[in-house]
């Protein structure tokens, strides 16, 4: 069933050589690279799985910053009780749930009710936390456990292998085909027999699980957490903007994303710290104007070109 | 019922902060997600005419109105219509709108962080306590609601009587057939996109009279406006206005009798009620 083409080999070994050039990346690079590094890796995580929805559906999702906050409180509130792993794995599926539920009460209707939700959904739960930590007077909370920057950086590299091997997987099986067939035209997909409602949910709970996970490992980094820092409403945006600057037409898009954007970040917010939002703000009018498919449409219009050019 | 009275005064404010964002959505088809920062330089204006010129902001809106609309009317015409023109879906057009205003809105925002910093803004105009069934409200309030109540009606006269506000409408329902029956469709979707921007920067300077405003909390407010906007039906006058009143109702009875930092979690439980019980919107009809 899993017939492999010689291209899919080539694309395996390639894939192989840069994991383990990532791998080996805390051994060569010095402490700064190294933090530059892990939110990088971070980014990589979250964009590309958010890419494996909103690539082929189209919607815009704004919801990881909720999901992400869900994986740190998780973390945070079980980390004396449970062991790490346990959490991470937890989180993930509490992750799933939410997205699931989300999914069901928005993903039946038009994409543009989705987009609202989502937009609001970190904020509304910032607030409810809040609202629950003032009810029992409870501040923040203090996370006793704590790794070496390294560790941080392998546990998110294998999450974002982990993922790049699901999204190849899903690329393969009938619902990648049937997403892709929403994403060209829904009423098609509904009339080839298609239930596109349950597949879209489907999918959105992949991202809502990772981004869930990915808060849960970042958690001990911050060592503290209280609402504010779970719920920050700039990481969906940050994550929307890498992926699409990268572009979602392939698997490896986001990440030419995001190791170019968190460098310009890191600049930005080392010498202009107020300016980040209006960096924000023009790296979507960008998308939108100059780059509609990210440097991976930019790309692949090079090669066309070029091809051409060769009178093929 | 002092929580009705003052959930009402609020929700006629919410009104016609959703109606400009209706003429946007609804009638020029953008979904425009600046909306809530145009309202805050709404709000800053009407706190800069008076701090610096001690002008009313009852006057300034009169000022405001067509500058906002003129900013608007090129922010269609140069930033959006070459979207429109673009986009070969509906879909397409939408997700190019909601990324553009998004980063509009942050342009904005960095704009005025730069310009005006991060501080909240207030002042106080109009404290003057009025008693009305025996509770008391301050002035600020009443005469917001009045002049939004003013404006709203306005408009739906404009938007029932007038050659072009019906032909706004007719664009609302169906731009392709509207097209056949001789409306210049561009020219009256720049002219409700202008139009939008304007009422909801108006909106903006009445509401900066009685709430603390800084220059990220647009947000919020596009986010209440979408939300009364979907639950009265997209393009719907009268619904948008009987949302508004509900969500101003609701809002106040959370904040005074749970919590005042839980409004937007307010505003979303209706907005989940509506999406699952009433995606159509209040008013609205099934479509088959």
């Amino acid at each position: 069933m899993m017939r492999m083409k010689s291209t899919d080999y080539k694309a395996l070994s390639v894939s192989i050589v840069l994991l383990l050039i990532a791998i080996c990346l805390p051994w060569i690079v010095g402490d700064f690279a190294l933090t530059l590094a892990v939110n990088m890796a971070m980014f990589t995580v979250l964009a590309t799985s958010w890419a494996l929805f909103s690539g082929p559906t189209h919607y815009i999702s704004l919801a990881t910053a909720a999901f992400f906050g869900l994986g740190a409180y998780t973390m945070g509130l079980g980390v004396d009780h449970l062991p790490f792993w346990l959490l991470v794995i937890l989180a993930g599926l509490f992750g799933a749930i939410m997205a699931g539920i989300i999914g069901l009460a928005t993903l039946r209707l038009s994409g543009v009710y989705f987009v609202i939700f989502t937009l609001g959904l970190a904020e509304m739960t910032r607030q409810i936390i809040t609202y629950i930590q003032n009810a029992t007077g409870q501040k923040g909370i203090l996370i006793s456990i704590w790794f070496e920057e390294s560790t941080f950086y392998w546990m998110l590299v294998a999450l974002a292998a982990l993922i790049f091997l699901v999204g190849w997987l899903i690329g393969r099986s009938r619902l990648g085909f049937a997403l892709r067939i929403i994403g060209d035209d829904e009423e098609v997909a509904r009339h080839s027999g298609i239930n596109t409602a349950l597949s879209k949910v489907l999918l959105f709970m992949i991202p809502g699980s990772v981004a869930a996970m990915s808060g849960a490992i970042i958690a001990p980094r911050y060592g503290y957490i209280e609402p504010l820092i779970a719920f920050t409403p700039m990481l969906s945006f940050q994550v929307v903007i890498m992926a699409l600057l990268g572009g979602t037409g392939r698997l490896w898009g986001p990440l030419a994303g995001v190791i170019p954007f968190s460098i310009l970040w890191e600049l930005i917010s080392a010498s202009f710290p107020n300016q980040t939002t209006l960096l924000l703000g023009l790296s979507f009018l960008i998308i939108v104007y100059l780059l509609p498919q990210g440097f991976v449409g930019l790309l692949l219009k090079i090669r066309a070109k070029i091809g051409d050019g060769r009178g093929y | 019922m002092g929580i009705l009275i003052t959930g009402l005064l609020l929700g006629g404010t919410y009104a016609l902060i959703a109606m400009g964002l209706n003429l946007q959505y609804g009638m020029s088809r953008i979904m425009n997600l600046a909306n809530g920062e145009i309202l805050v330089a709404g709000g800053f204006a009407a706190f800069w005419f008076w701090t610096a010129g001690s002008l009313s902001p009852l006057l300034t809106i009169f000022i405001l109105a067509p500058v906002a609309f003129v900013v608007n009317w090129l922010i269609y015409v140069i930033i959006l219509r070459p979207l429109v023109k673009r986009a070969r879906s509906r879909g397409q057009l939408e997700v190019d709108a909601i990324l553009t205003t998004f980063g509009l809105s942050f342009v904005a925002v960095g704009i005025m962080l730069a310009t005006f910093g991060g501080d909240y803004f207030s002042y106080s105009y109009l404290l003057s306590p009025v008693e009305l069934w025996s509770e008391t409200y301050a002035l600020n309030r009443i005469l917001a609601f009045v002049a939004a109540v003013i404006i709203c009606g306005a408009l739906y006269l404009w938007l029932n009587i007038s050659r072009a506000g019906m032909s706004i409408r007719a664009i609302a329902v169906s731009p392709d057939s509207s097209r056949l029956v001789g409306i210049d469709v561009p020219k009256l979707a720049a002219l409700a996109f202008a139009l939008g921007g304007a009422v909801t920067a108006v909106g903006g300077a009445l509401i900066s009279t009685f709430l603390t405003l800084d220059a990220s909390t647009g947000v919020i407010f596009t986010l209440k406006a979408l939300v009364i906007v979907i639950m009265g039906g997209v393009g719907d006058v009268r619904g948008t206005i009987v949302a508004a009143l509900l969500l101003g109702v609701l809002e106040t009875f959370v904040a005074r009798l749970i919590d005042p930092g839980l409004t937007l979690a307010a505003a979303y439980l209706l907005f989940i009620l509506i999406l699952l019980f009433r995606p159509q919107g209040l008013f609205g009809r099934r479509q088959s």
